[in-house]
């Protein structure tokens, strides 16, 4: 049967996911390393995952308020407050997700529709741009550059508004990159904002992962931006929750209850185990002074450092990532471009890795490597790297 | 002791509470925290890992095995996998503390005999806590009745035997170590 007539055309039109003819190639390897893991390589912390089968066996399955647990709601309003400075309402201002990604598409289709134009940093996570799409909008890219450490410019975003632009998305700290917006780029960005009356959608899942010494800064916490800014955040990375797929958007409260509407008819609410799970992430984090994300953060920072000086030491250009857990090396002077890198370094020596190109066009000439890996098999991958760079 | 500013014993005494600080810095933590991890890292990727120099972190962990904060750089081994027999047993033991010495002279009676792995001085309905180890049940037996039990201030033990180990030192033994990550996502 002819199936094409029934597909509605806009999603037939997307393409498929850069990363997908990897994990299919690498998956059939038994002895790859890899360094393409888009998740922690810690498993959520013991006493989360015992707060989550304390409360299954406690009878806790039901669903929940569609914008979430009350208790969970407050619990992320205080997390913002005093760790980010950004205040919000947990009765009027957060709706708890099926992880930040579904945050990501229901605001995004909250806000877009056929004709308006996104902005997006690119490189950047590969579902913004379908999202946009999916929602009948236009996604528009702004290219970000590795000589200003892939910082979104806002010269660049000014030069892509046009009359039709609805939001910016601003995701940072920035996979694939590593990259991070200090205070001043994002005061910069904020005149801009202000200017051109855009909205911000500020997907901070990376937010616990900064290194160097530096904190990192909320847009919605920039001098009037609040306004401007839906937040977006979740428990994957900082608390190592990815598969419990539990995030939350916060906003002002006339777009919230907008979020709310679609997630109340698509989802109805996120799975209460999860949001058991993320209560108690969050209210022993506040009690413990976060100590489980600070040896997270640690342990990334060492395997960050090794793998940025050993791909320096094989003469490969890397910028110093600053956030996440990725090193986004440049691959130009081998000549090759991202993809046939990626694809001979995956066949000759088994090590996976992902084009930048699978980030958006401008990641050309660079290929993104996880350290959220064991420190021996990093050692082993860069062994491996500097042998394939020398046979060529 | 000397109460004015007497230089010598001052500097000497600074000197001595520096030796003796438990105040670490950030770069010894983290060197800590790596060697207590794997202790065959070399010199230069513990360099780069805690973002300081080879001559800062030599520096480092030499300071720390002088003040013994580092004792010693030991891996931690499933000996049920190997072919060495051995018995381990952990014994309560009941003491009579010494007069000026309290229980750290017992402890020391104790701690030297080679067959005793741990000390530990507890609160509650014992003493000591002596972690003892022999090749066999027959020499774990005449190490308590002969050695330990005939000591003049110990007032009573009570011995058990370990069974089996599932976690040690923070390593669980038997741990499912399986990555089920997707092997690539985005």
């Amino acid at each position: 049967m002819n199936y094409e007539r029934y597909i509605n055309p806009t999603v037939a039109a997307v393409p498929p996911s850069g990363i997908r003819r990897f994990f299919d190639l690498a998956s059939t390897m038994k002895d790859a390393i890899s360094l393409g893991v888009g998740e922690p390589d810690f498993v959520t912390p013991y006493h989360i995952r015992d707060a989550a089968v304390n409360s299954l066996l406690d009878g806790g399955t039901q669903y929940t308020a569609n914008r979430g647990l009350p208790e969970l709601r407050r619990e992320i309003a205080w997390y913002l407050e005093h760790r980010f400075g950004t205040p919000y309402n947990p009765d009027k201002e957060i709706v708890v997700t099926v992880g930040a990604s579904e945050a990501i598409d229901v605001v995004l289709r909250v806000i877009t529709g056929p004709g308006d134009e996104v902005l997006i940093p690119d490189p950047s996570y590969v579902s913004y741009s379908p999202s946009v799409l999916f929602a009948g909008g236009t996604p528009v890219p702004v290219k970000t550059r590795v000589e200003n450490g892939f910082a979104l410019e806002a010269d660049a975003v000014r030069a892509a508004i046009t009359e039709h632009t609805k939001a910016l998305i601003l995701p940072y700290p920035n996979n694939p990159t590593g990259g991070i917006m200090k205070r001043r780029e994002l005061e910069e960005l904020a005149k801009v904002v202000r200017e051109k009356q855009i909205l911000v959608i500020s997907d901070e899942i990376y937010a616990e992962l900064t290194y160097g010494g530096l904190q990192h800064e909320s847009f919605a916490s920039i001098p009037g931006m609040w306004d401007y800014t839906v937040t977006i955040n979740g428990f994957s990375k900082a608390f190592a929750m990815t598969g419990w797929r539990i995030g939350y958007a916060c906003g002002p409260a006339e777009i919230m209850d907008m979020v709310n509407k679609i997630h109340q008819y698509a989802i109805l609410c996120a799975p209460r185990m999860s949001q058991m799970a993320a209560v108690e992430a969050l209210r022993t984090g506040r009690e413990k002074n976060y100590e489980d994300i600070r040896k997270m953060r640690d342990s990334y920072d060492r395997r960050r450092r090794l793998l940025v000086g050993a791909f320096r030491e094989m003469g490969l250009e890397c910028f110093e990532p600053l956030g996440a857990f990725y090193i986004f090396p440049s691959i130009q002077k081998t000549g090759m471009t991202s993809e046939a890198f990626c694809s001979a370094l995956l066949q000759e020596k088994h090590i996976a890795t992902v084009p930048g190109t699978a980030f958006g066009a401008s990641g050309e000439g660079h290929i993104r490597c996880s350290y959220a890996t064991g420190i021996d098999k990093l050692n082993l991958a860069v062994k491996g790297i500097k042998a394939f760079l020398e046979s060529r | 002791m000397q109460i004015d500013g007497g230089g010598v014993s001052r500097r000497s005494l600074r000197q001595r509470e520096a030796n003796c600080s438990k105040h670490m810095t950030k770069l010894e933590m983290d060197l800590l925290e790596l060697l207590q991890e794997d202790c065959r890292i070399s010199l230069e990727k513990l360099a780069v890992m805690t973002g300081s120099t080879i001559e800062e972190t030599a520096e480092a962990i030499d300071s720390m095995e002088k003040r013994h904060v580092i004792l010693r750089y030991a891996p931690t081994i499933n000996w049920d996998l190997t072919d060495r027999e051995r018995v381990e047993a952990m014994i309560e033991v009941r003491v009579t503390p010494q007069r000026d010495m309290g229980f750290d002279a017992v402890a020391k009676r104790i701690y030297r005999f080679e067959e005793v792995k741990s000390v530990y001085l507890m609160s509650g309905s014992y003493d000591l806590l002596v972690l003892v180890e022999a090749p066999t049940l027959k020499q774990l037996a005449l190490f308590v009745s002969q050695k330990l039990s005939t000591l003049e201030m110990v007032t009573g033990t009570a011995t058990s035997f370990v069974l089996k180990r599932y976690k040690e030192e923070g390593v669980i033994f038997e741990d499912d170590q399986t990555d089920r990550r997707l092997v690539v996502s985005p």
